[in-house]
C-alpha cells in the first residue's frame, strides 16, 4: 500500500479533472473518530491493480460526497465536514496469496452526524449502502458492522414493546417463548388454518405464528384468517388460563392495506403483529411507530436478508441488519439456530443475539463485533429462533441462546406422531425440565439428553417426539464465520 | 384442567426440595423473591395478592420456604406463586415465577363470545370458580 498524499484544501484540489480519492480528503490516517461519528466497517475486495488505501478512499467518497470528477460546487460547502474518512485499512486474515481468495481488506470509515437525518433508517441507508456496492473500482464489498453513536441512536423510537414489557404483557417469566408456524405455508383455509393454531397453543405453545408469505391470498383472503386464529387463540387462553397469542401478518402492497389489517387485529384483541422485512425500512419504521401507539407487540420475519447477507465477500453481514431493526423498533426479529436448518456458526449467532438483546456490546472479533456499541436505553429485542429445531435440541439451544428467545419449534410440532397438541405438549415438557434443571445448577450441555429422557418418563409425547427426530441434525459448513486471528494470551 | 401460566406449571408439581433450588437459584442472581397467592387465576389478573413484601434482604433459600410453609397454611386452598424480582438496570422486572401450590380442583374457565358487527365475536374469559365472592371460591 502507498500513502498517497491527501490535499484538502485549496486550488491545487479543485483542479477541475479526475483525482484519486484517496488524494481527495477521503483517507485520513491520522483521523481519530468522534464519540459521535458513525463509523462503518467495510470488507473491499479491490480490482486487480487497484490499491487498497485508494478503494477504501473510494468507498468512502461515493459513501458520503464525491463524484467521480473533481466539483468546484464543494468549495460553497464545509466539505471537510461532510467528507466520510477512511482511516484504517487492514488486510484480512485468511484472503490473498496462499489462499484461494482475492485479498480483502477491512477498512474503516468514519462519518460525521451532520450526514444523517435524524429518526431515519432510509436516510442512514441511502448514504451507507446506496451507490457504493456496484462501484467498478472494488470486485466486491460488504457492509460488516457499524458503530452507531447514542447521540443518532436517540432519535429513534426503538422496539415499541422491548423484552421486558413483552414478558410482563404475556406473564412468562424465566424460560424462552415456545412458537410454531402453521405448516403447510400456503393452501390452507382459514378454518383449517385456525385448527393449527388452536391445537398448538392448547397444547402449550404461546405463540403461533404466520409464515412470511401468508398475506392475502385465494385459498385464505386475511379477513378470515385473522377471525379463525382469533377465535383459536382465545379458546386456548380459556383452555389453559394462560395469555397466547398468534402472529398475525399484515404485510401487504400497500401502508394503506397494512394499516387496515393491523386496526383489525387490535380490534379483535390481538397481542402481537407481524411483518415482513421485504416491506422496506421505512415501512417498518412506520408500523413501529403505530405498534407503540396502540399495545401491540411487532414481530418481524427476515424475509429476503439472506440474498445479501449470506455471502461472505459482498452484501451485508446481518448483525447490521440487526442494528437497523433495533432502532427501526421491531420487538421480534428471526435471527438463527445455530443448530437448525438454516445458516449459523455458533459464535456469528451470539453476535447477533447479543447485540439484539444487550445494554452494551464490547468490541468482539471472536463474535464479529468489531466496536464498542452503547445501546442507550434502547428498548430489547427479542431473537427469535426457528428452522429445523426439535424438542431433542433443547438443551442445545438453551445453552447457545439463553432464555430471552422465542423458539420456534414448526415441523418440531406440526409433525408430531401423536398430533399438534402432543408436539406442541412435548416442546413446553422439553422446555421446561431444561430450565429447571439449568437453574438447580446441572450441566444441561452435557446431562441434557438424560433430562430429557427423564422428563419423558411421565410424558409420551415428549418420549415420542425423542424417538422420532433422535437423529436429526444439520451438520454444514457456515458460510459466514470470523475472520481474526486470535491474540494469545500468557496462561498463568 | 390445569392452570399453566409459570415456568414449570407442565411438570409434576415441584416438592420443597425443587422449589428450594429455585429460589436459590433467585438467590444466587441476586433477585428478592416474593410469595403471592390468589383465587381468581385469569391470565390477565396481574396483582395476585402479596404475602408480605418481596424478601430483598433474605440469603437462605430456607427462610422463604418457611414463609411459604405459612402462606400456604392461611391459603392453601388458592394458587400460590414465587416470583423473582431483578431491580438491575434493563430488566426492573420479575425474571422468575412459577407456580408452587394449586387448588385440589381446578375448574378452568369459561369462553364467552358475544356476537358482534359481521362476523366478529368479542371474547371474554372467564373463571368459573369466581362466581363466588373472594375468599370462597376453592
Amino acid at each position: 500500500m502507498n500513502t498517497p498524499t491527501t490535499i484538502k484544501e485549496g486550488k491545487e484540489r479543485y483542479q477541475p479533472g479526475v483525482m484519486e480519492y484517496a488524494k481527495m480528503g477521503y483517507w485520513e490516517p491520522d483521523y481519530m473518530p468522534k464519540d459521535t461519528d458513525l463509523i462503518s466497517l467495510f470488507r473491499i475486495t479491490p480490482q486487480v491493480g487497484v490499491d487498497p488505501i485508494e478503494a477504501a478512499a473510494a468507498v468512502a467518497g461515493e459513501s458520503s460526497t464525491a463524484t467521480w470528477t473533481v466539483v468546484w460546487t464543494d468549495r460553497l460547502t464545509n466539505c471537510e465536514l461532510y467528507r466520510a474518512k477512511a482511516y484504517r485499512v487492514d488486510p484480512v486474515p485468511n484472503t490473498g496469496p496462499g489462499t484461494n481468495i482475492d485479498q480483502q481488506y477491512f477498512a474503516y470509515i468514519a462519518y460525521d452526524l451532520e450526514l444523517f437525518e435524524p429518526g431515519s433508517i432510509a436516510n442512514l441507508t441511502a448514504s451507507i449502502i446506496g451507490n457504493v456496492f456496484g462501484f467498478k473500482a472494488v470486485k466486491a464489498l460488504r457492509l460488516e458492522d457499524m458503530r452507531i453513536p447514542v447521540a443518532y441512536l436517540k432519535t429513534f423510537q426503538g422496539p415499541a414493546t422491548g423484552i421486558v414489557v413483552e414478558r410482563e404483557r404475556l406473564d412468562k417469566f424465566g424460560r424462552p417463548l415456545l412458537g410454531a408456524t402453521t405448516k403447510p405455508k400456503l393452501g390452507l383455509s382459514g378454518r383449517n388454518y385456525g385448527r393449527v393454531v388452536y391445537e398448538a397453543l392448547k397444547g402449550g405453545l404461546d405463540f403461533v405464528k404466520d409464515d412470511e408469505n401468508i398475506n392475502s391470498q385465494s385459498f385464505m383472503h386475511w379477513r378470515d384468517r385473522f377471525l379463525y386464529c382469533m377465535e383459536a387463540v382465545n379458546k386456548a387462553s380459556a383452555a389453559t388460563g394462560e395469555v397466547k397469542g398468534h402472529y398475525l401478518n399484515v404485510t401487504a402492497g400497500t401502508m394503506e392495506e397494512m394499516y387496515e389489517r393491523a386496526e383489525f387485529a387490535k380490534q379483535l384483541g390481538s397481542a402481537i403483529i407481524m411483518i415482513d422485512l421485504v416491506i422496506g425500512y421505512t415501512a417498518i419504521q412506520s408500523m413501529a411507530k403505530w405498534a407503540r401507539k396502540n399495545d401491540m407487540i411487532l414481530h418481524l420475519h427476515r424475509a429476503g436478508n439472506s440474498t445479501y447477507s449470506r455471502q461472505k465477500n459482498h452484501g451485508m453481514n446481518f448483525r447490521v441488519i440487526c442494528k437497523w431493526m433495533r432502532m427501526a423498533g421491531v420487538d421480534h426479529i428471526h435471527a438463527g439456530t445455530v443448530v437448525g436448518k438454516l445458516e449459523g456458526d455458533p459464535h456469528m449467532i451470539k453476535g447477533f443475539y447479543d447485540t439484539l438483546r444487550e445494554e452494551r456490546t464490547l468490541e468482539s472479533l471472536e463474535n464479529g463485533l468489531f466496536f464498542d456499541q452503547e445501546w442507550a436505553s434502547l428498548n430489547k429485542v427479542m431473537p427469535v429462533a426457528s428452522g429445523g429445531i426439535h424438542a431433542g435440541q433443547m438443551h442445545q439451544l438453551i445453552t447457545y441462546l439463553g432464555e430471552d428467545v422465542v423458539l420456534q419449534f414448526g415441523g418440531g410440532t406440526i409433525g408430531h406422531p401423536m398430533g399438534i397438541q402432543a408436539g406442541a405438549t412435548a416442546n413446553r415438557v422439553a422446555l421446561e425440565a431444561i430450565i429447571l434443571a439449568r437453574n438447580e445448577g446441572k450441566d444441561i450441555w452435557n446431562e441434557g439428553p438424560d433430562i430429557l429422557k427423564q422428563a419423558a418418563r411421565s410424558c409420551k409425547p415428549l418420549e415420542a417426539a425423542l424417538m422420532t427426530w433422535k437423529d436429526v441434525t444439520f451438520n454444514y459448513e457456515s458460510t459466514d464465520t470470523a475472520d481474526f486471528i486470535p491474540t494469545p494470551t500468557i496462561s498463568n | 384442567m390445569r392452570l399453566t401460566q409459570g415456568q414449570f406449571s407442565f411438570l409434576p408439581d415441584l416438592t420443597d426440595d425443587q422449589i428450594k433450588k429455585q429460589v436459590t437459584y433467585a438467590i444466587n442472581q441476586g433477585w428478592a423473591t416474593n410469595i403471592e397467592f390468589t383465587d381468581d387465576p385469569h391470565p390477565r389478573n396481574t396483582y395476585w395478592e402479596m404475602w408480605g413484601l418481596p424478601m430483598f434482604d433474605i440469603k437462605d433459600a430456607a427462610a422463604v420456604l418457611l414463609e411459604l410453609a405459612v402462606c400456604k397454611k392461611a391459603h392453601g386452598s388458592q394458587y400460590i406463586r414465587i416470583t423473582a424480582f431483578d431491580n438491575s438496570k434493563g430488566w426492573e422486572s420479575p425474571r422468575m415465577s412459577f407456580i408452587v401450590n394449586r387448588p385440589k380442583k381446578e375448574p378452568g374457565f369459561k369462553l364467552i363470545r358475544s356476537e358482534d358487527e359481521g362476523r366478529n365475536i368479542k371474547y371474554t374469559i372467564e373463571s368459573y370458580a369466581t362466581k363466588n365472592p373472594e375468599g370462597e371460591r376453592y
